[in-house]
């Protein structure tokens, strides 16, 4: 094995926790916090039940807001949130916060563009029995939308791999920090081909689990 | 001849009551008045088919009578409560009075059969487990689907699915089954024996039908009553029993005979 893999083996598992750790924060407050803007966005838009164009134009003004921020700049930007909420600005916990402030309105907007495959006939079938607007987003729009929302989590969880390599900048670890501090800053090249294989392999996992399973919850 | 022996039987008692009905959309080009003034009365038991053209206002005025579309003027009584003045909820509630079919079936594609007509039963709680399987076996038995239970929408036919939303439609005991062109996306064949199941729900369990229909034969096969609508407004109202007395180009269509109302 290259001396300088073996060297660098304990930090990689290490990073890998990391990067494991970052995504696992970020996906579950974009599916948490992210999934129910979406319904929102989807249900007080244009011809829907909810319908109310002030309040659907001032989340999509903030979804767009928050999404045209350049990652780095949001990381730095957020620094004294992140202290208050995570009390450290480094760590992956740590960098786990402006990921997850980055991926919850990228997570609203693929859901609400999945909620719109759901054919209108539907939904007002579902008025017409006397169903509830709880009762449509639980029985109805999640269920007609399920292998959509799936392949959303599935596009997010690999932009947000990514993304994690830019949290090495506030000390958050990961695989692409390993790279970036051994691959590139060092020139250990054999480093930096190891790190992108490793994520490549992950890539081609996340998206294949994804394609499965939406796969499997599709009827249609 | 005899004067008293033509006793009229007591007519029933109505059901639906339309009282001047007003709608129209925001389109291009100023509003388009979909129904204009309609007042219509549907007793219990009634087969009752509303016919014209495409644009002639017939789907709206089918979903004004169970509020999916507010009037901008008007009411709708339904069992001698008027709609627009219950509460949301209660107006979810009366909905369970009221089944509806569409010309696209629009079943949940992601549900089987048995969860798609188990969903009127889950989303008004009340029933336990037990009762929701048994009323749902009850249902697809009457459309003739006992053994679809299992599968998906996407694995039955076009006559098949329309009888499952019929199934469906039927979970919780309507007294009225509305029927948005239920059969426009079916063959002649799958055509008749989807009327043949709204006959039978009619005749066994007295459940009172209103069609929507651009289809002059279903009209004929199914109706008792018929509406003719043009422009937003019934223009003629007929018992199908006496077709010829129709004065209106659809109603003389209906009845085959010639379009002209012959000058005598």
């Amino acid at each position: 094995m290259p001396e300088n893999i073996s060297a660098i083996l304990p930090e990689l598992w290490i990073s890998i926790g990391q990067t494991g750790l970052m995504l696992a924060l970020a996906l579950s407050s974009a599916v948490l916090i992210g999934g129910p803007l979406g319904v929102l966005l989807f249900l007080t838009g244009r011809g829907q039940s909810l319908e109310q164009p002030a309040a659907n134009a001032l989340l999509g003004w903030l979804v767009n807001t928050v999404r045209s921020f350049p990652f780095i700049i949001l990381l730095v930007a957020l620094v004294p949130f992140t202290r208050a909420i995570a009390g450290s600005s480094i760590g992956p916990v740590a960098a786990a916060v402006p990921l997850s402030i980055a991926a919850i309105p990228y997570f609203a907007r693929l859901v609400e563009q999945s909620l719109r495959e759901v054919p209108r006939g539907v939904i007002e079938a579902a008025h017409a029995m006397g169903a509830s607007e709880l009762q449509i987003v639980v029985r109805v729009l999640l269920r007609e939308a399920r292998s959509g929302l799936v392949l959303a989590l599935t596009v997010l969880a690999v932009s947000f791999l990514s993304y994690s390599a830019v949290a090495g900048v506030v000390g958050g670890g990961g695989i692409g920090d390993l790279a970036i501090r051994y691959g590139y800053y060092r020139f250990q090249t054999d480093v930096m081909v190891l790190t992108v294989a490793l994520l490549i392999v992950l890539v081609q996992a996340i998206q294949f689990a994804g394609n499965t399973l939406a796969r499997r919850l599709d009827k249609r | 001849m005899n004067k008293v022996t033509q006793i009229e039987p007591a007519l029933p008692p109505v059901l639906i009551r339309l009282e001047s009905l007003r709608k129209s959309f925001a389109a291009k080009g100023g509003d388009f008045h979909a129904v204009r003034d309609v007042t219509l009365q549907i007793r219990e038991g009634d087969i009752f088919g509303i016919i014209g053209r495409s644009g002639a206002g017939k789907s709206t005025l089918l979903r004004l009578i169970n509020l999916l579309e507010r009037p901008d003027a008007g009411s709708v009584w339904f069992a001698g409560r008027k709609l627009g003045a219950l509460s949301r909820s209660a107006l979810r509630e009366e909905r369970q009075s009221i089944g509806m079919i569409f010309q696209q079936f629009n079943l949940l594609a992601n549900a089987s059969v048995f969860d798609n007509v188990a969903f009127p039963l889950r989303i008004h709680g009340r029933h336990t487990r037990g009762e929701v399987t048994e009323r749902v076996r009850e249902c697809l038995a009457i459309v003739g689907l006992a053994d679809k239970a299992d599968s998906y929408p996407a694995q039955l036919s076009g006559g098949q699915k329309q009888r499952v939303a019929i199934a469906r439609a039927l979970a919780s005991r309507p007294s009225v089954l509305l029927c948005d062109e239920p059969t426009s996306a079916l063959d002649a064949e799958t055509t008749r024996s989807v009327l043949d199941v709204l006959a039978d729900i009619n005749r066994r369990f007295g459940v009172t039908i209103v069609i929507v229909t651009h289809e002059l034969p279903v009209v004929r096969a199914l109706c008792r009553h018929v509406a003719v609508m043009e422009e937003g407004r019934v223009v003629e109202l007929l018992p199908v029993h006496a077709l010829d007395t129709a004065n209106t180009t659809l109603g003389r269509e209906l009845a085959g005979l010639p379009a002209e109302v012959a000058n005598a």
